[in-house]
């Protein structure tokens, strides 16, 4: 038997004539499978490229050899290398009549080329032709192709021809047209605006392929525009609910599940319809509810699309049914052993935790498993969740947990993501002042150059303007603990540019307000901070022009100014300097010195940098001056608009903006081929036209508005929220909490340390006792996350009996292993589907037979040993490592792929191909064996 | 958009096949691939998700004797459907080429090419059935 497949096998590859290759290519394809290093790989490549810029130069070259040339440029490409020397080649293959090379071309340019690239217009025609073949193959190639190379330009060329090609009777030329149409969608929406119909139609194609393409343009056409698709609700409902009966065609299944893919598909279209619909959420019970009884949660496909589920019905407007199986399906992978479901797990909870906030609570200590995991991905997916479930009782805990993180880790993207997060928090969440000003300065301190610089400017605001409220005294308590920490801070070496403005201004305003400290001893740590800092320009720049406060304040009030002398030294050293910045600083700090108290307290007033600065726009305090002028003979002014001809009109507004001087550059966008509905108005406030000064004042409260609120859009940190959450009510009650003993109903929360362990878990002592095994320091940390909202649990329970046993039930099995002492199963199927219901289908089942089944490690070693004979060159090591992977994943496979293991034709298989390479005329060393090595096996 | 780009690296961190569906010029795909393939292959595959976070993407691998396979997709974006998408993937090629191997896809960098173009367009999976996916690859067989 295994003889017949090794006969069949070369018989195959013989009538391709080998591989079809020439040895050229085989060689070229051995040394760079063999390459040991990037650098020997890019050392091969290099030559290449001389190689095939050489032989394209040559006249008359065979077609088939030519393919080879165009894959090679592939290879070149793929590998990190310019191969724009050889593109115009694969343009020209694309006129091949020859179907394999014409794709090969197609294939080719579409890697090479972006869309906007000079070429394309060469291939449009070519394109055109083949959308017009007789031959379907050639069509599906030309539509490949076309959606990948053609831009809004090129739409109107292939158009119509996509359009006729709907109706093919081919269904893989539909599919792809339909896929064309949605490309074109993409592109240019207004380009297909009245071919959307066409997509509705395709829904109801006879063939399984066509429809669940199709599903794909719907998505995105349905997430841009809900409401003109409610009427498919129950068609949706309908074929989701076909596919679970197995009514689609059997290729489709996977692993025995119904196609699975576009039952996904399915389900994310059902959530955007669903969305706060509560009468097309209820058509969707069914098919949902049928799901969730149905789905082997066995296979990892099936996981999936139960997760799929889970997201739906967050998105829709569930039953309390459906909630409850979404949650227990939740619980499922939670308590699974394998990480990726944990991490669906979290994630789903996190989706669900919007519209029932208590479900966390029964997880809780799965959470925190998921959250000291050594695995980053699903650390980062956890603290996801705690930002999602954050609210004032757990603020302190979550943001403190987030801070750690944020310290211990270098990536900077995320980095500044959990930053952001923390600042959000804490300016939403803070239950004190005191400690929103420490978490700050820890967000400064180590993540300071990451973080945007609108987080410092809003600090700075914040501790200027106090929270909002009269309270006058709260705002200087605020200010003094800044101070204090910042003078704590600001002796730690290599601070962040950021934080030393931060610190530099704050001790500047407010430094001396107090009168705890002395004007000479700020301004002596002000002189550090520009010798440490002294190449960092802005950094100095605030530091004297905080030092110019310190003494203007000073001077106002009436006290003796002592420079200090290293003060001095900064001075004059500064009105040397090359920037004019630090020069003008300077010398208006020294020009300041030398004025009299009341001069320098209207020029700098004590806490006067919220204060609104009014700037006569008129100047008319220049009248009498211009007057003087004119009546010795001056001309009066005439302004830029009179002087180029423009009628001058009374209302500004009511003219064209867009009406410049011609000589002027036009700095907005042509107006668009179609006139979109957006609303003049809109528009004319929000395109940046130059206005003259003189008209600005009656305008300027406008437009200064609505430039605020998009600064404060773009840095999402809500400032606005800040305020109410800032308000007495919140901030009332945190100084209750902190004030009162742990026995108040919601202080425990609040106090991660103190008494968690009496108070906080008194509710729950009908479970405690069933389990004494968790580590109390991951108990007292769920008290305090979850703490808030299980203090309510009592109040709970009396209304809502149901969740009882869920409760009991979800919480026991964490406790048996809180550290999973099972081998957790291989990364290859962590699925663990039992082996008789995959063995039906498997499809390398029915190869089974024809193998020999010789024990697999036996065999392997075997063949690694006549690698290591067939050369010297010796690879004990990674012979070691491929053989331990070997029975690594024959042991992390219990299920799936056990009739596997017992295949063992991996290494016969590559013993045959090696034998093939070989008679083609390369000889494989042992240095890469595992280029042979099965995939699946 | 759905899936961003797909990846074949081997153990060594050497490309083997790559598909981008939205467009990185040349720097911008090495300096992708180096970093993704560096997060990837310095993660022990014990114990740990299949899935990372990187920049704007999620990755989506799985290993499969020396060879990883990574697909690059949105936030949004099912993971564990994307994983067996892979094993799809993976399970198409070897029907076509006979317990496919790393040197497989060497060998018919087009054909692996063209099987993905079958199964994904514009970024979305378009076709799982293996009979479509692989009829139009074995009638240009034929044709040679």
């Amino acid at each position: 038997m295994e003889q017949l497949k090794t006969i069949g096998r070369e018989l195959a590859m013989g009538s391709q004539g080998g591989f079809g290759q020439s040895k050229e290519f085989l060689d070229l394809v051995k040394s760079i499978g063999e390459a040991r290093s990037k650098a020997e790989e890019d050392r091969i490549v290099l030559s290449e490229i001389d190689i095939l810029k050489r032989k394209l130069l040559e006249p008359d070259i065979p077609k088939r050899k030519m393919k080879e040339y165009i894959i090679r440029l592939v290879y070149i490409e793929m590998l990190g290398h310019d191969a724009s020397f050889g593109y115009i080649h694969a343009v020209k293959m694309t006129h091949d009549d020859n179907l394999l090379l014409k794709r090969t071309g197609y294939l080719a340019v579409t890697l090479f080329l972006n869309e906007d690239h000079d070429l394309i217009i060469l291939i449009v025609n070519t394109i055109q032709k083949d959308l017009r073949s007789d031959n379907y193959l050639v069509v599906c190639a030309a539509l490949n192709a076309i959606c990948r190379l053609i831009n809004e330009e090129t739409i109107p060329a292939v158009l119509p021809q996509v359009v006729d090609l709907l109706n093919h009777q081919k269904e893989a030329v539909r599919k792809k047209a339909i896929m064309a149409l949605h490309r074109f969608h993409r592109k240019s929406p207004s380009s297909v605006s009245h071919l959307i119909s066409n997509f509705r139609k395709r829904l109801c194609d006879n063939d399984p392929g066509v429809m669940g393409a199709t599903l794909c343009p719907l998505f995105d056409l349905i997430s841009e525009d809900v409401a003109s698709y409610k009427d498919l609700v129950s068609s949706f409902v309908s074929i989701l609910k076909q596919v679970t009966e197995r009514r689609l065609p059997k290729s489709y299944d996977y692993h025995q599940m119904p196609a699975p893919f576009i039952q996904i598909k399915l389900l994310k279209i059902m959530a955007l319809l669903g969305s706060g619909d509560k009468s097309a959420s209820e058509i969707m019970y069914m098919v949902l509810g049928d799901l969730f009884r149905k789905c082997d949660s066995s296979t990892n496909i099936g996981n999936a699309i139960l997760y799929e589920c889970i997201r739906c019905i967050s998105c829709i407007i569930p039953s309390p049914k459906l909630l409850e199986a979404a949650a227990d399906a939740i619980s499922k992978f939670l308590k699974s052993d394998s990480h990726n479901l944990k991490y669906m797990g979290i994630d789903g909870l996190g989706r669900l935790i919007k519209i029932s906030p208590d479900i966390a609570e029964q997880h809780q200590l799965a959470v925190i498993d998921c959250l000291e995991d050594p695995d980053d991905t699903l650390k980062r997916k956890t603290f996801e969740l705690l930002y999602k479930m954050t609210k004032s009782s757990n603020v302190e805990v979550i943001v403190d947990r987030m801070i750690d993180y944020m310290i211990s880790i270098n990536d900077n993207h995320y980095k500044t993501e959990i930053a952001s997060r923390c600042v959000e928090l804490a300016e939403q969440f803070a239950p004190s002042n005191q400690w929103f000003i420490q978490i700050m300065n820890k967000v400064f301190e180590h993540a300071g150059d990451l973080v945007n610089i609108k987080v410092a400017h809003n600090l700075m605001r914040l501790i200027a303007e106090g929270f909002g409220e009269d309270d006058d005294d709260a705002d200087s308590k605020l200010r003094l603990s800044a101070v204090e920490s910042y003078l704590q801070i600001i002796s730690e070496p290599k601070l962040p540019s950021l934080f030393l403005q931060v610190i530099s201004w704050v001790l500047g305003e407010y430094g001396t307000a107090d009168g705890k400290y002395s004007a000479s001893y700020i301004s002596g740590k002000l002189c550090d901070v520009a010798d440490a800092y002294s190449s960092d320009e802005t950094v100095k720049g605030y530091a004297v022009s905080a030092l110019m406060k310190i003494y203007a304040f000073e001077i106002a009030s009436g006290r003796k100014v002592d420079v200090l002398p290293e003060c001095q030294s900064l001075i004059e050293e500064l009105l040397a300097s090359h920037s004019t910045d630090l020069q003008q600083r300077a010398y208006e700090l020294q020009a300041l010195l030398a004025l009299d108290a009341r001069a320098v307290e209207s020029i700098l007033p004590l806490d006067a940098s919220c204060e609104d600065i009014e700037v006569d726009k008129d100047l008319s305090f220049l009248n009498g001056y211009i007057q003087q002028a004119i009546e010795s003979g001056a001309q009066p002014y005439i302004s830029e608009r009179e002087r180029s001809g423009m009628l001058e009109t009374t209302d500004y507004h009511s003219q064209d903006h867009h009406e410049v001087p011609p000589h002027a550059l036009r700095f907005e966008a042509y107006e668009r081929p179609k006139p979109s509905s957006v609303p003049t108005q809109a528009s004319t406030e929000l395109v940046p036209v130059p206005e003259p000064s003189y008209y600005s004042e009656a305008h300027q409260p406008i437009s200064t508005s609505s430039v605020s609120e998009r600064e404060s859009s773009e840095i999402k940190l809500r400032l606005d929220g800040v305020k109410q959450k800032w308000g007495r009510p919140s901030y009332q009650s945190s100084t209750s909490a902190s004030s009162t003993p742990p026995q108040a109903e919601n202080g425990t929360s609040s106090h991660p340390d103190v008494g968690v362990g009496s108070s906080s878990l008194k509710p729950r002592s009908s479970y405690e006792s069933k389990k004494p095994e968790i580590d109390p320091e991951k108990q007292r940390l769920a008290a305090s996350l979850f703490g808030g909202s299980s203090s309510s649990r009592s109040d709970r329970k009396s209304s809502s009996g149901g969740h009882k046993p869920a409760k009991g039930t979800a919480s026991k099995p964490p406790k048996e292993n809180p550290i999973p002492v099972q081998p957790p199963p291989d990364l290859l199927d962590f699925g663990e589907p039992t082996a008789t219901s995959v063995t039906a289908t498997d499809p390398f089942k029915e190869l089974e037979g024809l193998m020999d089944s010789s024990s697999q490690d036996g065999g392997s070693t075997d063949v690694m040993g006549l690698y290591s004979d067939a050369a010297p060159v010796t690879t004990t090591t990674s012979v070691d490592s491929l053989l331990s992977e070997l029975s690594d994943s024959s042991k992390g496979n219990p299920g799936t792929y056990q009739s596997q293991t017992s295949k063992g034709p991996n290494s016969k298989e590559a013993l045959e191909k090696d034998a093939l390479v070989r008679q083609m005329g390369v000889n494989p060393t042992s240095q890469n064996p595992t280029l042979f090595k099965d995939l699946l096996g | 958009m759905g899936i961003r780009f797909i990846l074949m690296v081997n153990k060594q961190g050497q490309t083997r096949l790559a598909q981008y569906y939205e467009w990185l010029t040349l720097e911008e795909r090495r300096a992708l691939e180096g970093e993704i393939v560096r997060k990837c292959l310095a993660r022990n595959d014990q114990q740990q998700c299949s899935f990372v976070e990187h920049r704007n993407y999620k990755i989506v691998y799985r290993r499969y004797a020396s060879l990883f396979f990574m697909v690059g997709v949105d936030d949004d974006e099912n993971e564990l459907a994307i994983l067996e998408f892979i094993h799809l993937l993976v399970e198409t090629m070897d029907k076509h080429f006979g317990n496919v191997c790393e040197l497989d896809i060497m060998f018919h960098l087009e054909k692996a090419h063209f099987m993905l173009e079958e199964m994904v367009m514009n970024g979305c999976i378009v076709e799982t059935s293996k009979a479509n996916i692989l009829s139009p690859i074995q009638l240009m067989d034929k044709a040679h």
